[in-house]
């Protein structure tokens, strides 16, 4: 039996879903600006339709360009398939929608990105969804909060802003007990750092518009699939695992294996709900992807040393970073992230709530702003921007109290990132 | 042959070289997983025969059902049994027994026992795979569905005269 040499992690971010344009022979992935794509004839459009044929249709659904980065991102995770939306918002509202049906739970990790407890808090409650909290650094709170009403666990590989490294295996296990599946965000830490899959993740999402693009220039969310759930075995999740009356009674998980929750969410989610990335979005987070393990090294080497120099500072209370020696993470970051704690941090100031806003005013290469993982070093005060909706319970607990400020280090010369932090410091 | 990750150059020799599919268990129901397959592979160029003793004498997608392998009076490469797990040792003695070259249980289909048995008989075996969905994965198709192929290429995918939304497995595409 020969064996086939499994391609590398750097070899797969550049090529994993692209072979040269099939009509023209162009190397780089084309941007195929298109909402509709011709059928051959009624028969093709009948068979694409009912799903019995691969291929385009409209880009609502698929799009070529899309569907290289799908490809990409899926190969990067090691799941069966991916699905590119608009946002990683987009993204979460697809996974619970093919997931939940009105009336139903699912348990989060609190301590999330700050758009994320909104979502899950409010917009989901509309749909009749409901979550339940836990906390990420403790597992059995994941397990007290079950109920038979529960479809899901949903957690944050690395959790935003807080630095927590979350043991991600533990929680795996409780889902497993549970029969639900885990769903990983896994946008901080990237599958350069962590891959969910290995430690029991069923179905990740990612933010695009972070690492991944990485260069702060668009907007998109991804889902994938990881093949590992069971759906006809639980038949809880009707979506899955009963004939679907919008494709003539063919049942997901039956037709399409071990890749059919994100068949699903195209097909249903996707279509129903709409929200579709661009071409041109999804061909610069694909360009972006073709160096994230350069960019993420270097992120997270920085990142260490910015940390390093902050905790010495006489103006900073304490730095919550999971790579520095001491921090009550560090042990979970080696299991989980050995090359890197990722590079978004937080840290708190002595002179508080003041003391925060002065310091994101008179940074001058920093840029103040809601977004992390660009090439350019950002600062935000969570506690008077991101997690401003928040109450001060649920912003404290989120690790975005008022002497909080966040840092996603950039790709910039470390000295120069530090020296704008001193001279900003000198004026808090 | 370890049945638990087959090498895609063996797949992609058995979906090359072998052209004519006995289907035992293919259903006359659209919404069925084994009607879109069959539908899918004749449009690839496979002969496939439907085999299901409860449709014996009519016709699925324009061709005559039969009741058993045994009945089917034309040499077979593949038999592709869409039936459950313990029914595909008999069927694959029979598939032994009317000359078939490969024996493809469906995903979910495995049967440890019967691919002993046809291996030894001189078979190939593919074990827990649907041919659909592997010809769509080698040949990029399901590519346009976010499928991981688990394959990389800097080759041009190969297209059937139908065009660019139509690819064609080849031996020495990749």
């Amino acid at each position: 039996m020969t064996t086939e040499r499994k391609p590398g992690f750097n070899t797969l971010a550049i090529h994993a879903g692209a072979q040269p344009d099939p009509a023209t022979g162009a190397r780089a992935t084309p941007i195929y600006q298109t909402t509709s794509f011709v059928f051959d004839d009624v028969e093709h459009a009948a068979a694409l339709f009912n799903l019995e044929v691969f291929g385009n249709i409209y880009s609502r659904i698929m799009n070529p360009t899309q569907a290289v980065l799908e490809e990409r991102i899926a190969a990067l995770e090691g799941g069966t398939a991916g699905l590119a939306v608009a946002s990683g918002h987009a993204a979460q509202a697809l996974v619970f929608h093919v997931l939940l049906d009105p009336g139903d739970e699912f348990i989060a990790a609190r301590q999330l990105y700050g758009g994320s407890i909104n979502q899950f808090t409010h917009s989901f409650k509309k749909f009749d969804w409901h979550v339940r909290w836990a906390d990420t650094t403790d597992a059995a709170s994941f397990r007290a909060a079950l109920t038979p009403k529960t479809k899901a666990i949903f957690i944050e590989s690395i959790a935003n802003p807080g630095g927590i490294i979350t043991d991600i295996a533990a929680i795996s296990a409780v889902a497993k007990e549970a029969g639900v599946p885990l769903i990983v965000d896994n946008t901080l830490a990237t599958p350069y750092l962590t891959r969910p899959i290995e430690h029991g993740a069923d179905i990740i999402v990612h933010s695009l518009t972070k690492f991944l693009g990485g260069h702060g220039n668009s907007i998109g969310g991804a889902i994938v699939d990881c093949g590992t759930f069971d759906w006809l075995k639980s038949k809880r999740y009707p979506t899955m695992s009963s004939p679907s009356p919008s494709y003539h009674g063919i049942t997901f998980a039956e037709t399409f294996g071990n890749f059919a929750f994100a068949i699903a969410a195209r097909v249903f989610s996707l279509r129903d709900l709409g929200p579709a990335i661009s071409p041109f979005n999804a061909f610069l987070i694909l360009t972006g992807i073709e160096t994230l393990p350069l960019r993420m090294q270097r992120h997270c080497d920085n990142t260490l040393a910015v940390a390093k120099w902050l905790s010495k500072h006489p103006k900073v209370a304490w730095v919550n970073y999971a790579g520095l020696p001491g921090n009550e993470f560090r042990a979970l970051a080696e299991r989980y992230c050995p090359k890197g704690a990722g590079a978004v941090f937080t840290f708190g100031l002595k002179g508080g709530y003041e003391a925060g806003i002065a310091l994101v005013s008179n940074v001058k290469l920093f840029s103040h702003l809601a977004n992390i993982g660009d090439t350019k070093s950002l600062i935000i005060h969570p506690a008077s921007t991101t997690h401003r909706q928040l109450t001060d319970e649920q912003r404290t607990r989120a690790g975005a109290g008022a002497e909080v400020v966040r840092l996603s280090v950039g790709l910039e010369d470390v000295d120069d990132i530090i020296a704008d932090l001193d001279q900003a410091l000198a004026a808090v | 042959m370890n049945h638990d990750s087959y090498p895609d150059a063996y797949i992609r020799h058995i979906l090359v070289h072998h052209r004519i599919i006995a289907m035992v268990g293919a259903s006359a129901n659209p919404s069925r997983p084994s009607y879109y397959a069959m539908k899918y592979l004749k449009q690839k160029g496979f002969r496939v025969i439907p085999v299901n003793p409860g449709q014996e004498g009519k016709e699925i997608l324009g061709e005559k059902v039969y009741a058993s392998l045994g009945d089917i009076r034309e040499p077979i490469d593949i038999v592709d049994i869409f039936r459950a797990s313990d029914s595909a040792l008999p069927i694959t003695e029979e598939a032994i027994k009317i000359g078939a070259r490969v024996v493809w249980m469906q995903l979910g289909v495995r049967n440890d026992e019967a691919a002993k048995l046809a291996e030894e008989a001189g078979l190939k075996v593919v074990m827990n795979r649907c041919p659909k969905i592997e010809y769509g994965r080698l040949s990029g198709e399901l590519g346009w569905a976010g499928v991981n192929s688990r394959r990389i290429s800097t080759k041009r995918p190969v297209l059937d005269r139908k065009g660019v939304q139509h690819r064609l497995l080849r031996e020495d595409a990749d």
